[in-house]
C-alpha cells in the first residue's frame, strides 16, 4: 500500500486540485506516512460489526411540504464571482456533444 | 467526437442480434416545496428567485427531507409492485458539475427506498396486443440539477459557447428514479416495448397524482440503455443513451441505436460503454463521455440527513390511497364500453382514455365520444404537436357539441368546424357557433333554390336522374352541400331533389 | 471597575441591576481587543459598529422596562465557520475571502434574540483543520500565556479570546477536540455537547458526523449559560436532537459530585503524557475524591484504534463537504481568463484557494473513498466507529462519568509540529473518541504544569444527552481548585 505520484494526480483531479509538481511529490511522501499510522484500524476484526455513520441514532425527520421565502437574488449575486442575465456566469464547460 | 455512424437496416439487425434493454426514467415530483428546503418548485419563475442557502449549496446549510417526497416514492413503489425498505439511507454521489451546487447530489446508492417490482404493460403487435412484464429492480429518490444557459456560441448549445449561465430553481426538486432489471428476449419489440412502459409509467404518475409528468418540460426524463448479443452468445457492451425526452424518441432512440451497434458490430467493431445524447431532430444519438474515463462517485452515506424507517402502518396508511391503476381501469372500461382490444390499444395509443371517460360521464354515448376524440380531435392534436389533453377542448365541450348534433342544429362538418374554432380558442361552443354563422339549412325554399341552380348548371345529370339513373344523384347534392358550404343535411337535399325530379328511389 | 475581567454571570447581574450599561460592556471589550489582539491575532473580523448598535438596543430596551434573557448585553466572539448575516466569514480560509453570508447560523440567531452581542469573529486553523491555528490563512493566533506558543485548534481564536479577556464568552466547534483542546493549552472552560444537542445549521461543515457548536467561556457556570442559550432544537439540522435540553445550568449550580462513580480510562493516560499533564489530571481526582466521588478505572480497548478511524472518517467528510468552494456561486474564482474551461477554472480555484493541510486532508478523504478502497478505509473505518460507541456504552454501564487529561501535553511552541501533520494529529488522541461517538465532554483547567508553567486540561466525558453531568463534575472540581488557589486559575495569565 504505497500511494504514488500518479496516484494523487488522479486524486487531485477527482479533487480538482490542480496540484503543483512539488505539491505531488510532498503529499504523496505524506499520504504513505499517514496511511499507514491509519492502516491500524485493519486489524480490528470488524467482519461481524455494523457500521456506524450517525453518532446518535435517529430515524424518520422530516418537514412539510410547505413552501417558504427563500433569499433575495441580488444579495446572493453581491457575493457571487460574476452573475450576467439573473444567472450566475460561469466558464465555459467542455462536455459531451 | 463522431456524430454519424453506418446503420444496418432494423430488420436485418434483429436477424442477427437480440437486444438488451435497460431503462431509467427520472420523473419530477410535482410536491410544492423543493425536496430538502422549502423553496418552491413552480415551473417558469424568473432565474434564481426560488432559491435558498440550502439549494444553493452555500457553506453551512444543511438538507431536511420534504415528508411529502417520501410518501409519493413509496405509493410509486407500491403502484410498482416493490417491496419498501424497512431502514434506508440517503449518500453522496460526488462529482463536480457548475449546475450542481454542492459538486454532489444527495441521492441513494444500495439502500433505495422501494426495490423489487414490476409493471405489466401492453404492447400492440401485428397479431394484437400482447402483455409484457417489466421488472424493477429499483425506485428511489434525489434531487434535481439546476438549469444551464450557453451563451456566445451560435448555437446555444454547449458546444462552442464561450461561457454559460445558471439557474438553480430547478435544483432541489425532488426527483425519483425509477430503474429496471434488464428486458431480455423482446427482439424486434424492443422498441414498443420500451415506448410503452414509458407511456405507462406516465399514466401510472397521473393516476397517482406524484407528478405532471410532462415530457416536454422535463419533468419526466428516459435514458435508454442498450445492447446487442449474437443468439447463445453473453450480454454485449451497452449504451447510455441520455437525453430521451418523448415517448416517441423512446421508440426511435432505442431503433436506431439497434441500427447503429448492428452495424458497428457486423463490420468488426467493437461498443464503446459511453454515455449518448439523442437528439430529437434527427432521431439519432451522438456520442458522449466515454465510461471509461468517468467518474468515480465516492457515495457515501449522507451524514448530514437520518435514516428513513417507514413503518409497516404508515406504508400500509399509504397503500389505501392508492388509486385505481391505469391497467386495472383499462380492463375495466374495455368491458363497460364494450369494446375490444384493438379498439382499446386506438384510445390508449391517442392518450384519450380518461378523456372519453369523462365524455361518457358527461352523458355522451360511447360511440360518439371515441369518434371524436380518436378521430377529428386525434388528427388535429398531432397536426398540432401537442398532447390530446393539452389541445383545449374539454369532455364538456364535446357534450354541448354531441347535443346540437342530435337536436338537427349541426351536422358532423360543422361540428368539426365548432372544434377547429375550441382549439383556435375563439370562444364557448355557442359563441363560435353564431360567429361562424354554423347552422344546418333547414328552409326547403333556400335548398329547393340551390337544387335548381344546380340542375341548371349541369342540366345533362338532371337529364339522367329523370331517366331513373338515381345514383347520378350525388354530383347534384354535393353541388348543393358546395353552395350551402356544408350548412345542409345530404339526406334531406337528396330527397328534396328526387322529388322535384318526380323520381323515386 | 474593569469590566473585561468580569464573568460573563458577573456581567450578566450588573446590567440587569443597571449597575453598567451593555454599550459600556461593549465599548470596555472592544478597546480590550484594540489593545491586545495586535499580540494575540484572535480575531479575524472585529464587528463594532453592529456590536455597539445592539448593545444600544439592549440598554434602551432595558430602560423601558422589556423582559430580556439573562445573558442580554453580554458580549460574545464567534468562530469564523459560523455564517452570519452581513458579515465576512472566512473560516480562516483565502477561498472564502470577502464572503458575506445572505444568511445567519442558527446559533448565530440565538445569540441575537437573546441579545448577546457579537464583537467579531475569531481566528481558527482553516475549515478547522488543525490542533494549533497555525492553519489559518490569515496568521496564527498566539497562546496569551506564553505568544511563542500555540493556542490549540483548530478553536485557538475563541480561546484565546476568552484568556485574554477580550470577550466573557466565545463560540466554537468541536470535531475532534477543537473546543476541548484550545480550552486546556489556555485554562479556558470548553463543551462539546452530545451530538446534535446544538444546531448545525450555519456551521460550514468539515466532517458533518463529527462536528458540534459548543461554549467556551473561563468559568464552568458562564459556559453553562451558553450553552443553555444556544441549545436545543432545531428544524434545520436534521440531526439535531427533539428533547429537553439537560439543566446544565442547574448542575453548574449544584457542583455536587457526592456518591458519583467517576472512571479513568485507561487507554488515555500514562504513556505519552507530559509527566505535568499526569500529575495534575492525577491531583484533580484526588480532588473528586474528596469531594465524595468513587474513582475507579475503566478499559476501552477499542480507543486504540480511534486516532485511525478519525483519520479517515474525517478526510473522507471533508473532502465532500469542501466540494462546494468551486468558485462557480460564491468566494474566490481563480483563472477565470475567458479561455479556461469550468474545470480548470475550478481546479486553479481550489488550487490557490486552500492551504497545504486542507489539500491533504482532502486528497486523503478522496482515495478514503475512492472505487476500492472504501471498504478498507471508510467502510472499515466506520465499523471502528461502532466499536468506540459500544466501548463506551459498556464503560457507562460502571461509571457516571469517564475522565482524562484533554491533551497529551501543554501548549506546544509555534511552528514545532507544523509539517509533522502525524505528530499534530496526536494531539487530539484523547479528544477524538467523544467526537467518534457522539457523547458530550467538557474540558476545564487542572493547573499549570510545574515544568512549564502552562495550563493543563481535565477533559469529563459523559453518556449520551447527560450533558448536565459535566457540569456537575466540572463545577465541582472547578470550586474545589478555586478554594486551593483562592482564584480561578485564568486569573493567573499573564496581563499582555
Amino acid at each position: 500500500m504505497t500511494i504514488s505520484r500518479a496516484d494523487v494526480a488522479h486524486l487531485g483531479r477527482l479533487a480538482r486540485l490542480e496540484l503543483t509538481d512539488d505539491e505531488l511529490d510532498h503529499y504523496s511522501t505524506q499520504l504513505d506516512v499517514i496511511l499507514q499510522a491509519v492502516a491500524r484500524i485493519s486489524e480490528v476484526a470488524a467482519d461481524d460489526i455494523p457500521p456506524t455513520s450517525h453518532p446518535v441514532p435517529m430515524e424518520n425527520v422530516f418537514r412539510p411540504d410547505v413552501v417558504v421565502p427563500g433569499v433575495d437574488r441580488d444579495e446572493v449575486f453581491a457575493a457571487a464571482p460574476a452573475h450576467e442575465d439573473d444567472r450566475f456566469r460561469v466558464p465555459r464547460i467542455l462536455d459531451e456533444e | 467526437m463522431s456524430t454519424t455512424h453506418d446503420t444496418m437496416p432494423f430488420d436485418q439487425a434483429l436477424a442477427s442480434f437480440e437486444p438488451v434493454l435497460g431503462l431509467e426514467v427520472h420523473v419530477e415530483l410535482g410536491t410544492n416545496s423543493k425536496m430538502f428546503c422549502g423553496c418552491s418548485t413552480v415551473f417558469g419563475a424568473s432565474p434564481n428567485t426560488q432559491v435558498c442557502p440550502v439549494c444553493l449549496g452555500l457553506p453551512g446549510s444543511m438538507p431536511v427531507v420534504n415528508a411529502m417526497a417520501i410518501e409519493s416514492t413509496i405509493r410509486i413503489g407500491l403502484a410498482l409492485n416493490c417491496t419498501i425498505a424497512s431502514w434506508c439511507r440517503f449518500a453522496r454521489k460526488n462529482y463536480f458539475y457548475p449546475d450542481m451546487p454542492k459538486d454532489y447530489q444527495i441521492s441513494q446508492y444500495d439502500e433505495p427506498l422501494c426495490s423489487n417490482g414490476y409493471l405489466d404493460v401492453t404492447v400492440p403487435t401485428d397479431d394484437g396486443p400482447t402483455v409484457v412484464r417489466v421488472e424493477i429492480e429499483r425506485v428511489h429518490m434525489e434531487e434535481d440539477t439546476g438549469k444551464l444557459l450557453h451563451a456566445g456560441g451560435a448555437t446555444g448549445r454547449i458546444h462552442g459557447a464561450d461561457h454559460s449561465l445558471v439557474d438553480y430553481n430547478r435544483a432541489g426538486i425532488p426527483l425519483v428514479e425509477i430503474v429496471t432489471k434488464t428486458i431480455e428476449g423482446t427482439g424486434a419489440l424492443a422498441p414498443a416495448v420500451a415506448k410503452a412502459y414509458v407511456a405507462e409509467l406516465r399514466d401510472l404518475m397521473r393516476a397517482l397524482d406524484v407528478s405532471d409528468v410532462r415530457m416536454e418540460e422535463g419533468s419526466m426524463r428516459c435514458d435508454v440503455n442498450l445492447s446487442l448479443n449474437r443468439p447463445g452468445d453473453g450480454w454485449g457492451t451497452r449504451s447510455e443513451t441520455k437525453n430521451v425526452n418523448s415517448l416517441r424518441s423512446v421508440e426511435r432512440a432505442v431503433h436506431s441505436e439497434i441500427e447503429r451497434q448492428a452495424a458497428l458490430l457486423t463490420s468488426g467493431g467493437r461498443v464503446v460503454q459511453e454515455t449518448r445524447h439523442f437528439h430529437e431532430d434527427t432521431g439519432r444519438s451522438t456520442s458522449g463521455r466515454s465510461k471509461e474515463q468517468a467518474e468515480d462517485y465516492r457515495y457515501f452515506p449522507e451524514p448530514d440527513l437520518v435514516p428513513v424507517a417507514p413503518s409497516d402502518a404508515w406504508i400500509e396508511e399509504l397503500r389505501a390511497t392508492l388509486p385505481e391503476l391505469p391497467s386495472a381501469k383499462r380492463d375495466r372500461l374495455k368491458g363497460e364500453w364494450g369494446i375490444n382490444d384493438f379498439e382499446l390499444q386506438t384510445i390508449v395509443n391517442a392518450g384519450a382514455l380518461d378523456l372519453v371517460e369523462a365524455t361518457i360521464a358527461a352523458g355522451v354515448d360511447s360511440a360518439a365520444a371515441r369518434k371524436w376524440w380518436t378521430g377529428e380531435l386525434q388528427r388535429t392534436a398531432n397536426d398540432r404537436g401537442v398532447e390530446l389533453a393539452d389541445l383545449g377542448v374539454t369532455p364538456q365541450q364535446v357534450r354541448e357539441v354531441e347535443a346540437l348534433i342530435a337536436s338537427g342544429a349541426l351536422n358532423d362538418k360543422l361540428a368539426r368546424q365548432v372544434f377547429e374554432g375550441l382549439v383556435a380558442q375563439e370562444g364557448t361552443v355557442a359563441q363560435i357557433v353564431s360567429s361562424r354563422g354554423l347552422a344546418v339549412v333547414s328552409d326547403d325554399g333556400a335548398l329547393l333554390a340551390a337544387i335548381d341552380d344546380a340542375l341548371a348548371a349541369q342540366p345533362d345529370v338532371a337529364d339522367k336522374i329523370r331517366d331513373g339513373k338515381v345514383q347520378a344523384a350525388g354530383a347534384i347534392v354535393g353541388a348543393v352541400m358546395k353552395a350551402t358550404r356544408g350548412q345542409a343535411d345530404a339526406a334531406k337535399v337528396r330527397a328534396l331533389l328526387l322529388e322535384r325530379l318526380g323520381v323515386s328511389e | 471597575m474593569d469590566l473585561t475581567r468580569l464573568s460573563a454571570y458577573e456581567l450578566a447581574d450588573a446590567l440587569d441591576k443597571r449597575e453598567v450599561s451593555a454599550v459600556e460592556v461593549t465599548q470596555a471589550h472592544l478597546d480590550r481587543m484594540t489593545a491586545v489582539d495586535p499580540k494575540v491575532h484572535a480575531f479575524l473580523h472585529r464587528t463594532d459598529a453592529a456590536a455597539l448598535a445592539q448593545a444600544t438596543s439592549v440598554d434602551e430596551r432595558r430602560a423601558s422596562g422589556a423582559a430580556l434573557s439573562r445573558l442580554a448585553g453580554v458580549p460574545i466572539a464567534v468562530k469564523d465557520n459560523l455564517a452570519m448575516r452581513g458579515e465576512p466569514t472566512t473560516c480562516g480560509s483565502r477561498i472564502l475571502e470577502g464572503w458575506r453570508p445572505p444568511y445567519d447560523a442558527t446559533v448565530v440567531a440565538r445569540l441575537r434574540a437573546r441579545d448577546l452581542v457579537i464583537v467579531g469573529k475569531t481566528n481558527m486553523d482553516e475549515f478547522a483543520m488543525g490542533s494549533s491555528t497555525e492553519h489559518s490563512a490569515y496568521g496564527q493566533t498566539r497562546n496569551p500565556w506564553d505568544l511563542d506558543r500555540i493556542p490549540g485548534g483548530s478553536g485557538g481564536g475563541s480561546a484565546a479570546a476568552v484568556a485574554s479577556f477580550q470577550a466573557p464568552l466565545a463560540i466554537g466547534s468541536d470535531t475532534g477536540g477543537s473546543i476541548r483542546q484550545p480550552a486546556a493549552v489556555t485554562g479556558t472552560v470548553g463543551v462539546k455537547p452530545t451530538y446534535g444537542g446544538v444546531s448545525r445549521y450555519g456551521l460550514v461543515a468539515l466532517a458533518s458526523s463529527l462536528d458540534q457548536v459548543g461554549p467556551v467561556a473561563r468559568s464552568v457556570l458562564d459556559t453553562a449559560l451558553l450553552h443553555e442559550a444556544i441549545a436545543g432544537h432545531d428544524p434545520r439540522d436534521s440531526t439535531s436532537i427533539n428533547a429537553p435540553v439537560p439543566d446544565v445550568v442547574g448542575a453548574a449550580t449544584r457542583a455536587d459530585v457526592r456518591g458519583l462513580r467517576i472512571g479513568i480510562v485507561t487507554q488515555l493516560s500514562g504513556d505519552g503524557y507530559q509527566a505535568g499533564v499526569s500529575q495534575r489530571f492525577a491531583e484533580a481526582l484526588e480532588h473528586l475524591q474528596h469531594l465524595g466521588a468513587e474513582i475507579v478505572e475503566v478499559s476501552c480497548p477499542s480507543f486504540e484504534y480511534a486516532l485511525g478511524a478519525y483519520y479517515l472518517i474525517l478526510p473522507s467528510e471533508a473532502s465532500s463537504n469542501l466540494a462546494r468552494f468551486d468558485g462557480m456561486r460564491f468566494g474566490l474564482r481563480a483563472g477565470d481568463n475567458g479561455d479556461n474551461s469550468v474545470e480548470q477554472v475550478m481546479s486553479l480555484t481550489r488550487e490557490a484557494g486552500f492551504g497545504a493541510e486542507v489539500k491533504r486532508r482532502i486528497i486523503l478523504g478522496t482515495y478514503a473513498l475512492s472505487s476500492g478502497y472504501y471498504d478498507a478505509y471508510y467502510g472499515q473505518a466506520q465499523k471502528v466507529r461502532t466499536l468506540i460507541v459500544r466501548d463506551f456504552a459498556a464503560a457507562f454501564e460502571q461509571v457516571d462519568v469517564l475522565v482524562s487529561p484533554t491533551a497529551p501535553t501543554t501548549a506546544f511552541r509555534l511552528g514545532e509540529k507544523l509539517d509533522d501533520p502525524i505528530a499534530m494529529y496526536l494531539n487530539d488522541v484523547a479528544t477524538i473518541p467523544v467526537n467518534l461517538a457522539g457523547i458530550g465532554s467538557m474540558s476545564l483547567p487542572a493547573g499549570l504544569a510545574p515544568e512549564d508553567g502552562l495550563p493543563v486540561g481535565f477533559q469529563i466525558m459523559a453518556p449520551p444527552m447527560a450533558d448536565d453531568r459535566l457540569y456537575l463534575v466540572g463545577a465541582a472540581l472547578e470550586a474545589a481548585l478555586r478554594d486551593q488557589w483562592g482564584h480561578l486559575l485564568i486569573e493567573e495569565a499573564p496581563a499582555l
